[in-house]
């Protein structure tokens, strides 16, 4: 009996002294990602070969969802409203949702899902198959050129494709509310932009740049951390979205009680 | 990461002066006591062949000379300089005198050959311009025989041709020492021999000293100058080819058979 408590003892030890290592070491990697940002040389090839790869190849999937959250959000809320005789607020309605959080929080989640994992499993499989160690002692720093490159082209990327999965999700909003009733294109528009204000705008996209950096950050920590092994490149693939996925709610939780304090 | 130049060298060590001189090294990982005191030299336009059985810590030898992993103790003197007392930033000039044949060719996946020769020169040699630039990973190209695959990915490659191509991409920065992790494994027999005769034709045509890692022993007959094995962390033996294979050493002989 002592010897299982003993066991349970050493194991919860150790499972916090893992944790407390990894929170460590991912703070160590973050914070040579701002040491090396500015340093010259500047991959700028390899830059905006990630955006392309991470901004425009993930544009299908943020249209199809983006779309799609509109046009259900509508049908969704329509019913609700219609009770109460307000549904001619469903256009604002619809607005504020996508733009404050639906569609910032669904497109991280997704770009989590493709991005974050993409990352992970590339660079594990450039460590495994030590391309990342070739780098290292062809006196480049792969870091620089494989790390940077991607926190940067996710940070800057993810909140564009947010602002753009935010229009696309006020057409489906459009779609859906014209699959019951018949409003104007023009007459949407002008309420959903008269119901927007900045302050719904600004604290939504400030967040979307911690959401790029940490899908940018995890999928490069996980990958160029991967252990030795083809299994662990899928593990660095996995983790890298769970991770990522739980870090954009954590973000989202303390953007929305700081925008409460403050906006 | 400060620009270095491929013509960035100090004058080397004065002919047949070890370029490489290992002093007690030790290395352990966790419990695992790896490298338990390693002393090795290598001179200058020499080819030492490392042996030894798997886990022996060959290739933990060669990383910790191009500081990929650090060392719990000892010296590494290169070219004269301790590399364990260096920053990032002088290791780093060393290393570009240095060529690292690894055991799969670590070429980079998502670059076609020419990018991949080109990807390290570029970032050394930034005087450059383009057409030297291609002229110079054509000729590479050609010294491995490989001038064909200028424009193929490394997975259109076959294991030969991918252990070739990373030859080509270690030559390309004219290294002093080039270090061969298992140059000839899973190869077959014939192109193992070609892989054994280009190092040999290196070695000759770039004066180059090398440390090359194997379990294949006809490529350690054809290629070495000398040979040293290791057991357990620590060099066990060391001699010719035709010393080694006539030793009184059981164990020795077995790596002969």
């Amino acid at each position: 009996m002592n010897k299982t408590v003993t066991e349970k003892k050493e194991s919860i030890i150790s499972y916090l002294k893992d944790t407390f290592n990894d929170v460590g070491k991912v703070t160590l990697f973050a914070t040579r990602f701002f040491k090396e940002v500015l340093k010259p040389p500047y991959e700028m090839k390899e830059f905006i070969k990630q955006c392309y790869n991470i901004g425009y190849k993930s544009l299908p999937l943020v249209t199809i969802t983006g779309f799609i959250m509109g046009l259900v959000l509508t049908l969704q809320s329509r019913p609700t409203l219609a009770k109460f005789g307000a549904e001619s607020w469903l256009p604002s309605m619809v607005a504020l949702s996508l733009i404050r959080e639906i569609a910032p929080v669904i497109t991280a989640l997704i770009c989590a899902g493709k991005v974050s994992s993409g990352i992970g499993a590339e660079l594990g499989s450039m460590k495994v198959t030590e391309q990342i160690d070739a780098m290292e002692v062809s006196a480049i720093n792969p870091y620089k050129y494989l790390v940077v490159t991607r926190i940067l082209a996710t940070t800057l990327m993810i909140p564009l494709l947010v602002i753009y999965a935010d229009g696309i999700g006020i057409i489906g909003g459009y779609a859906g509310i014209n699959i019951h009733g018949e409003v104007s294109l023009y007459r949407y528009l002008a309420q959903v932009l008269e119901s927007i204000t900045f302050l719904d705008i600004f604290p939504a996209t400030i967040k979307t740049f911690f959401f790029g950096f940490f899908i940018g950050m995890i999928g490069c920590y996980k990958g160029y951390n991967a252990a030795n092994g083809t299994e662990s490149v899928g593990k660095a693939a996995n983790s890298a979205v769970v991770t990522a996925s739980l870090t954009i709610f954590i973000i989202d939780m303390l953007a929305v009680q700081i925008t409460d304090l403050f906006f | 990461m400060q620009e270095i130049t491929t013509t960035d060298h100090t004058p080397i060590s004065k002919t047949n002066a070890p370029v490489i001189e290992i002093k007690d090294l030790y290395k352990s990982f966790g419990k695992n006591e790896v490298l338990k005191g390693i002393n090795l030299i290598v001179n200058k336009g020499e080819n030492l062949v490392v042996l030894g059985k798997s886990g022996s810590g060959k290739s933990i030898t060669i990383k910790c000379l191009v500081g990929l992993i650090g060392v719990d103790k000892g010296e590494i003197n290169v070219f004269g300089t301790d590399i364990t007392k260096l920053d990032n930033t002088e290791l780093n000039k060393i290393r570009i005198r240095i060529g690292f044949l690894f055991q799969n060719a670590a070429l980079y996946d998502s670059m076609s050959v020419r990018e991949n020769l080109g990807f390290t020169l570029k970032r050394h040699a930034k005087d450059l311009s383009a057409e030297e630039l291609e002229n110079q990973i054509v000729e590479v190209l050609e010294s491995v025989g490989l001038s064909e695959a200028i424009d193929k990915m490394p997975s259109e490659l076959s294991g030969g041709m991918r252990k070739r191509i990373g030859l080509a991409r270690t030559l390309i920065l004219k290294p002093e020492i080039i270090l061969y992790d298992e140059p000839t494994t899973g190869l077959d027999t014939i192109t193992s021999r070609e892989i054994s005769e280009l190092i040999l034709e290196i070695q000759k045509k770039n004066k180059t000293s090398s440390i090359i890692i194997t379990h294949d022993m006809p490529c350690a007959k054809h290629t070495s100058d000398r040979i040293v094995i290791l057991k357990e962390g620590v060099i066990h033996i060391e001699g010719t080819y035709e010393e080694l294979e006539k030793s009184d050493d059981e164990w020795v002989r077995s790596f002969f058979i």
